[in-house]
């Protein structure tokens, strides 16, 4: 067996990154399938889990590879797969699976420019509401937007950790930029690494119920073959795991499904604050572009205009109250993101019409650049 | 489970049924219909479990959608109902996860080949160490009898209200093709063959498929003519069992004969065999 943390400095793509982030997040299950831009995470696990212990499968299909981590699961196993836009459009089925039997796993979409087949080799960030939307019913989601090498390494091992708390699928939207660009990432000490693992039931089988939940609205969750005779369903289902084809039962299996989520935002919602105290302009992005805003807000505030940047982290669920808190004192917000406006309807449904929101946005294929973004906030501000 | 609760009914002990500590007897009454076969083919997989004497406790049974798929919710084991047509994925990943469970796919002919096909071909392929018996009623009957890739040629259902211009599957020939490992097929009238059969898909490492023909008289039966006994009546004189017969002559057609028997029982290296011998080498 190989260290399944690499401690150490490298040179890195973020997709590699990735890679390394879920063993080191103990991610031993992979289920794949190749597409661009995303095929090197594929294949960066295929050669590393086997080492590990882990296994890696080509499934034949996206739709199979995410139902094989759902399975592998329920096996016990921190399970992952990776995929780009057309992949991520078959794999939905099967994401609503794992939301509605509260199964822990991790998608990663390393975001290319469609819709359709699109430019396969070429980045965007346009699948921002299919993550939040995509599976049919309504349910809430985890998605993380790493803007770097180095933090997709550590916002993979951050998805598991949340997947395994809130028994759930969390999603990684990175992109083809930041999936493709090497940069250097620097790999802590396998002690450094904080680990969350979903929590074993105790007490008396007979009378263990799979989707009774805890304090934190999470319910233990057991593995097959542990004695549990547990039975696990995409129908509604009661706390027990029967399905009840009832309003009520509706009810009380949504409040569980979206309170765990909602009711644990602020353990969820990363954000990142860059000079916001005395901001009148709030730039609002996430993943490469946030990169492009940090710099606009730079530029910005050497012509002396008074920019901040909200950077999410935490796409899914929305940071709401930041974005309502920020609208009551700042002159307005521009959303900077590879997609001709997602994100920014967010910012601007919370902003509430008290400031008004702008978007500096993208049809996809390329990086914006700075110099957009300070056009816009010449233009509007 | 009826007489149980006649019995309750009466004040009297509710008496055992032998297979009751593998059914989750808090979910009985089930969906099925009157004279559907899926419980006859249930409970022969029920009893092939307990013959096999293998770990229950490492036992799980995964299922897909439709009235087949409804059989994880009854068994009293660790099971899965999944989404249409994915639950041999997703056993592969149950598997996979941990090589120690026994893992039987039990669903129906439309889950695990029109919709599900695709996974089915694969898993064979790779010699994924699955049981897979798949309930063959001819037709999508819970959504009312529309024609599958298994309806008859000719036969009508509610989208074939003429006739079904298709042809079939020959299930056998495509699990051989694929690389299956072991290949049988019988009817519900053939449960004592049927039992033996799914024990030894279960003791078997590799991908075993049985297909099981049952009768959906509500939904298939009653637009072709053919009532519960009458279906029962063809799998009686329409059959022959011929074991090891060629997969390429087992097309079912019951106005001549259909082919039943056990038609390949072979070895070769498992998907989880194979992994470790190629990915990684001691």
């Amino acid at each position: 067996m190989k260290p399944a943390v690499l401690t150490g400095e490298y040179y890195m793509t973020g997709d590699v990154a990735c890679a390394e982030g879920a063993l080191a997040a103990g991610c031993r299950f992979f289920g794949g399938y190749p597409i661009t831009p995303a095929t090197e995470v594929a294949e960066h696990m295929s050669a590393r889990l086997p080492d590990v212990g882990g296994t890696f499968i080509q499934m034949e299909d996206e739709i199979a590879a995410m139902a094989s981590i759902l399975g592998a699961s329920w096996a016990g196993q921190k399970s992952m797969t990776s995929t780009s836009g057309p992949g991520f459009s078959l794999m939905m089925e099967n994401i609503g699976l794992g939301v509605c039997t509260e199964t822990p796993c991790v998608v990663v979409n390393v975001q290319r420019a469609g819709p359709s087949t699109g430019l396969p080799t070429m980045g965007a960030q346009a699948d921002m509401m299919q993550a939040r939307w995509g599976s049919h019913g309504h349910y809430e989601i985890i998605a993380l937007a790493p803007c770097s090498a180095q933090e997709i390494f550590y916002q993979t091992i951050t998805a598991f950790n949340l997947s395994e708390r809130y028994r759930t699928p969390v999603l990684i939207m990175t992109d083809e930029i930041i999936g493709h660009m090497s940069e250097k990432v620097v790999i802590p000490k396998a002690d450094a690494i904080t680990h969350v693992t979903r929590t074993k039931p105790k007490g008396r089988k007979d009378r263990f119920k799979l989707f009774a939940p805890d304090k934190n609205g999470v319910a233990p969750m057991p593995a097959a073959g542990d004695g549990y005779q547990i039975h696990v369903t995409g129908l509604t289902h009661d706390e027990k795991g029967y399905p009840v084809m009832t309003v009520d039962t509706q009810k009380e299996m949504m409040d569980r499904l979206t309170g765990k989520i909602l009711n644990n935002r602020d353990d969820i919602i990363i954000t990142e604050a860059h000079q916001l105290d005395d901001a009148e302009i709030v730039l609002v992005s996430y993943g490469i572009s946030a990169r492009t805003s940090l710099a606009a807000m730079h530029q910005a505030r050497a012509m002396g205009m008074k920019v901040g940047l909200l950077r999410l982290i935490t796409v899914w669920p929305f940071a709401e109250d930041q974005i309502r808190e920020l609208a009551d004192r700042v002159k307005g917000f521009v959303t900077v993101e590879i997609n001709l406006g997602q994100i920014h309807l967010e910012v601007t449904r919370c902003a509430a019409g008290k400031a008004p929101c702008h978007l500096v946005g993208h049809a996809g294929g390329a990086i914006i650049s700075p110099e957009q973004v300070i056009d816009v906030l010449k233009e509007k501000f | 489970m009826a007489t149980a609760s006649a019995a309750k009914a009466a004040h009297l002990p509710a008496p055992d049924h032998p297979l009751d500590d593998l059914v989750r007897t808090d979910r009985i009454p089930h969906i099925w219909c009157p004279g559907c076969g899926i419980g006859t083919a249930f409970s022969a997989c029920l009893k092939a479990l307990k013959a096999s004497e293998i770990d229950l406790k490492k036992a799980c049974m995964v299922s897909g959608i439709g009235c087949s798929g409804r059989a994880a919710g009854y068994v009293k084991l660790d099971s899965f109902h999944t989404t249409h047509g994915r639950a041999i994925p997703f056993a592969t990943g149950l598997k996979l996860g941990n090589p120690d469970l026994n893992v039987i796919v039990f669903s129906g002919d439309g889950d695990l080949f029109a919709i599900g096909g695709n996974h089915f071909i694969h898993a064979a392929r790779r010699n994924m160490d699955l049981t897979v018996v798949c309930v063959n009623n001819l037709n999508y009957g819970m959504t009312g009898g529309q024609a599958a890739a298994t309806t008859p040629f000719g036969a009508k259902t509610t989208t074939t209200p003429v006739g079904n211009p298709d042809a079939p599957f020959n299930l056998p020939l495509m699990a051989w093709a694929s690389g299956a490992t072991y290949v049988a097929r019988w009817t519900i009238l053939h449960t004592r063959e049927l039992t033996e059969s799914i024990k030894k898909a279960i003791l078997k490492n590799g991908f075993s498929f049985i297909e099981v023909l049952a009768p959906c008289p509500i939904n298939y039966g009653r637009r072709n003519r053919e009532k519960a006994m009458d279906t029962l009546k063809l799998y009686q004189d329409r059959t022959l069992i011929r074991n090891n017969a060629d997969p390429s002559d087992l097309d079912i057609d019951f106005s001549s004969r259909v082919v039943l028997g056990e038609f390949v029982d072979t070895q070769r290296a498992t998907c989880i065999e194979n992994y470790d011998r190629t990915c990684r080498p001691q």
